[in-house]
């Protein structure tokens, strides 16, 4: 046990006196939540839209001219044939249409009913929401004005549709997102370096040569990425209740436990691919391409998973990040219970248990 | 002694407080085996960069192949060849490639390139290797073609920094009857080594003790001053008044 | 009983055979040297002997235990220094030497009389990093560390290489100091000047041992005569010595050549020769062979068979 200590002693020494561990290891994850903060801008100011109207009376009318005048919306087009909304937002060039059915105001005055759709481009999820709330703040302010006037009580309702990303998903899929990047970078890079690196050194051949048992080399190498990556976990919840304003809407110990499972599968994927590499460049690149590129890419932080070819989708439940954020997700944005997340819970857990599996029979007690 | 291809006058390396070369001065002349010696950290690389035109002297100046040390830097670098146990050759380069790439570098025109390659590689023996990827070859093998490569262009002078390391005594004695034949050419060779039997094949030597110059003469002369039956004996009596280790 | 026993060993890598069925003996409490020039296979005999690799076939034992069955018993008596070892470089003097005393299980002061000699000269710098240390006191920590635990046997590999002869002679000195104190020493080197310290040598090339012998019996089995030839111009010296067909074998030797020679030349007849080529400043004396006299006359035979 002393050994142990002693060595888990040596290991933070290593990283405190490395400066450029200690920045990636502490300020990569501020770095990029405030980065994914900032990069997803939730203002909407001066949004090209378009408006069709099939009714063109006067309630229309005034509608669009508060649409207009208002600071958010700058109205391009009216059009006229529906075929043009598809080629509007294909180009990019507006980013909301409001369409208004026909008969709309004598609707409203008969029926005290009158619909108004909303197709909004939903690829940025963010904007896509702030923009859908603005325009119904507009039509609601709009709907008191008709009732005081007519003293009646008239129900405007906008039908919203999402284009492009129907799910609305993203919305605050970064945090999630981050927080499986930054414990896979912690866990599996940093670990698999720093063993490689007393490969390279030459120390390694000491180590092994001496009475300490080997899997003790390994294990103490990765307590302190342990205990960082939970720091780091803490560090990534407190941001982005306090910075960023993402509320954790479940429960704290279900977020934790989840991350737990998370940081194991991590750690020993760190643990073989320093067991099959010799140096630091090899660990460095097969943990960079082969695990921190598909987390980015293929987890659905960046790309949602229903849209990617099949393949894809496949390849994709193989990538722990993938279970990990939508478990994150699902607890922490969603709120849900325990319950709920069974499923990505076990899967990871079968991941820890086969990775286990797998390093103990590679694990070498010689060179 | 005629023609100095070799001169350093009251040569000085500070860096920040820490003199790592201090005022030396010598001349080295055309023709000679000039060998360098000195403990780890007495400022053996400082210097020989200095010589190399690839850092400025902190005070103090001299020429090497005729080019002024302060000025004439990439002069220099056109006239001289170097050789290092640490960097030689592209490993993952064919033997012809390596020589091709040297001669290129320095500005030879392509038919000398091919003629020269094909005289050297008779000469080592090595014709049949021609093709081979350096790293496939054995260690003394690729210290004889590094020395090859680095004389390609028959510089005026030679610099090899720890030459011979690790190799065993056969292509040892092979490597230094190259730097004979080289001198035998008319080149001038300037070398450093942690083996003091080979400082004996040197036609002069300094010592180099915590950035000056304690010793330099021939070996001979060296011994006979010193009442030493071998260079090392000689090298131990100066290098353990050093105070200083390396860097 | 042995220290070291190793019989039959053979190590092949993907196409290079590393070992050729080596076998020795280094008995208890003496320094035996493995000479050999890079890659002539000592890194990895010290791997096999220090538990870090196995073998293809053949059987070794340490200290009497066998290397792949009791390894664990070995790796608690044996002091390691690999070749390319550089301690951390980013721990300091004594964090360095406290971390490996306490994976063996001791501390610096249940041994300090094994390494006090050595640490007296690091003790002023003990809160220096090892990376800022020189060269030689680099290598006076790594082999305070190996020593901590007071190993029964003491494997160094190319401890000396790329240091210069001041610090190579006191590490010397040190291991015969510890030779004082019944530690068994293996140590590999490629300067052939180091091979008259120890007390037995093997000499390694390619893989195979070509001979196992104290130095002076390496050295009385030499049976040649034996001349140091001398001349204003040494290169012309060469040419001109190997031209003579009495002479077998020159080899430059700094400021003398050595050669052999057959029974029918005589020194006066060489310096006829000699002169009569032109030279100057002639001289020739009979000498006593040196070890690399003998590894070279080895490794050529071995080459002609």
């Amino acid at each position: 046990m002393k050994q142990f200590l002693a060595f888990v002693k040596k290991e933070f020494f290593h990283i405190f006196r490395d400066t450029r561990t200690m920045l990636i290891l502490l300020g990569m994850p501020i770095v990029q939540i405030i980065l994914f903060g900032f990069a997803i801008t939730t203002e909407v100011k001066n949004s090209k839209i378009a408006v069709m109207d099939l009714s063109r009376d006067a309630t229309t009318q005034k509608i669009i001219q508060k649409l207009q005048a208002n600071e958010y919306f700058t109205v391009v087009e009216d059009v006229q044939n529906p075929d043009r909304i598809d080629e509007l937002m294909k180009a990019g060039k507006v980013s909301m249409i409001v369409v208004f059915d026909s008969d709309f105001e004598s609707n409203m005055l008969h029926t005290g009913e009158a619909s108004v759709q909303l197709i909004v481009d939903a690829t940025d999820p963010n904007q896509a929401t702030t923009m859908t709330n603005y325009a119904t703040s507009i039509l609601t302010q709009y709907q008191q004005e008709m009732s005081t006037t007519y003293r009646a009580s008239f129900v405007l309702t906008p039908q919203t549709r999402m284009l492009y990303n129907p799910q609305m998903e993203g919305a605050y899929n970064f945090v999630p997102g981050v927080m499986g990047l930054i414990l896979m970078l912690i866990c599996a890079m940093m670990t698999s370096i720093a063993i490689v690196r007393e490969k390279e050194r030459g120390s390694m051949e000491v180590l092994l040569a001496s009475p300490i048992k080997p899997i003790f080399i390994i294990i103490s190498k990765a307590v302190p990425y342990f205990i960082l990556s939970i720091v780091n976990l803490i560090t990534i919840l407190l941001l982005s209740v306090f910075v960023l304003k993402v509320p954790i809407a479940g429960s704290l110990v279900l977020i934790m436990l989840a991350s737990l499972v998370f940081i194991l599968v991590a750690l020993l994927l760190g643990l073989l691919i320093s067991n099959v590499v010799n140096t630091q460049v090899a660990a460095m690149l097969i943990s960079g391409m082969g695990l921190m590129m598909p987390a980015m890419l293929l987890s659905g932080m960046i790309f949602p998973i229903e849209s990617m070819p099949a393949i894809l989708q496949w390849f994709s439940s193989i990538i722990p990040a993938r279970w990990y954020i939508e478990m994150i997700r699902k607890l922490m944005i969603q709120g849900v219970d325990g319950i709920y997340v069974i499923k990505e819970f076990a899967i990871l857990t079968l991941m820890v248990l086969v990775l286990l599996g797998v390093s103990l029979k590679k694990f070498k007690i010689r060179l | 002694m005629n023609d100095v291809v070799i001169s350093a006058d009251k040569l000085t390396k500070r860096f920040g407080n820490f003199t790592a070369v201090d005022q030396i001065s010598f001349e080295v002349a055309k023709g000679e085996i000039f060998g360098f010696l000195g403990a780890n950290g007495a400022g053996k690389t400082t210097a020989m960069r200095m010589l190399c035109g690839l850092s400025h002297p902190t005070s103090g100046g001299g020429s090497v192949a005729g080019f002024d040390i302060n000025k004439e830097q990439e002069k220099i670098k056109q006239n001289i060849g170097y050789m290092s146990q640490k960097f030689s050759l592209y490993e993952d380069l064919k033997v012809w490639e390596n020589m091709r790439l040297f001669g290129g570098i320095y500005g030879m025109k392509e038919k000398d390139i091919n003629i020269k390659t094909d005289k050297i590689l008779e000469h080592l023996g090595f014709t049949a290797k021609k093709n081979t990827l350096v790293r496939d070859l054995p260690l003394g093998w690729k210290q004889k073609l590094a020395f090859s490569v680095s004389v390609f262009h028959t510089p005026k002078i030679v610099f090899l920094d720890e030459p011979t390391g690790g190799v065993d005594p056969i292509t040892r004695r092979q490597f230094w009857e190259m730097i004979y034949e080289a001198v035998n050419d008319g080149i001038t060779v300037f070398v450093t080594t942690h083996y003091m039997d080979e400082a004996e094949y040197c036609n002069r030597v300094s010592i180099m003790v915590d950035g000056r110059i304690e010793a330099l003469d021939s070996p001979k002369k060296l011994k006979k001053q010193t009442n030493s039956q071998t260079m090392d004996e000689v090298f131990q009596k100066f290098a353990r008044k050093a105070t200083r280790g390396d860097n | 009983m042995s220290a070291v026993s190793v019989k039959n060993i053979n190590k092949k890598y993907d196409r290079i055979i590393a070992l050729k069925d080596i076998s020795f003996e280094a008995n208890s409490g003496e320094i035996f040297g493995i000479i050999g020039p890079d890659g002539a296979g000592k890194t990895t005999l010290f791997r096999i002997l220090t538990t870090l690799l196995l073998a293809d076939s053949g059987k070794a034992t340490v200290d009497g235990k066998d290397v792949v069955e009791q390894y664990k018993q070995i790796r608690q008596e044996i002091g390691y220094m690999p070749g390319k070892f550089s301690l951390y470089q980013d721990l300091s003097v004594e964090e360095n030497l406290e971390f490996f005393a306490t994976i063996f299980n001791t501390s610096i002061q249940e041994n300090y009389y094994l390494i006090e000699d050595i640490y007296k000269q690091l003790e002023p710098f003990k809160k220096r990093k090892a990376g800022k240390l020189s060269g030689g006191m680099k290598q006076k920590l790594a082999l305070c560390c190996a020593l901590i635990h007071k190993p029964v046997v003491l494997f160094l590999d190319e401890p000396t290489t790329g240091v210069d002869p001041v610090s190579r002679k006191e590490f010397w000195e040190m291991l015969k100091k510890l030779k004082e104190q019944h530690i068994s020493i293996l140590v590999s080197t490629p300067y052939m000047d180091e091979a008259s310290l120890c007390d037995r040598i093997a000499f390694i090339q390619d893989g195979n041992f070509l001979k196992i012998d104290t130095p002076s019996g390496i050295i009385s089995q030499f049976g040649e005569k034996l001349w140091a030839v001398e001349a204003d111009n040494m290169y012309k010296l060469l040419l001109d010595l190997r031209n003579n067909k009495h002479i077998k074998t020159c080899f430059t030797f700094g400021e003398s050549h050595h050669i052999t020679v057959d029974n029918t030349l005589t020194m006066e007849e060489l310096k006829t020769y000699l002169s009569d080529k032109g030279h100057t400043g002639i001289q020739i004396r009979a000498i006593e062979p040196t070890i690399e006299d003998c590894f070279m006359q080895i490794t050529e035979k071995k080459q002609n068979e």
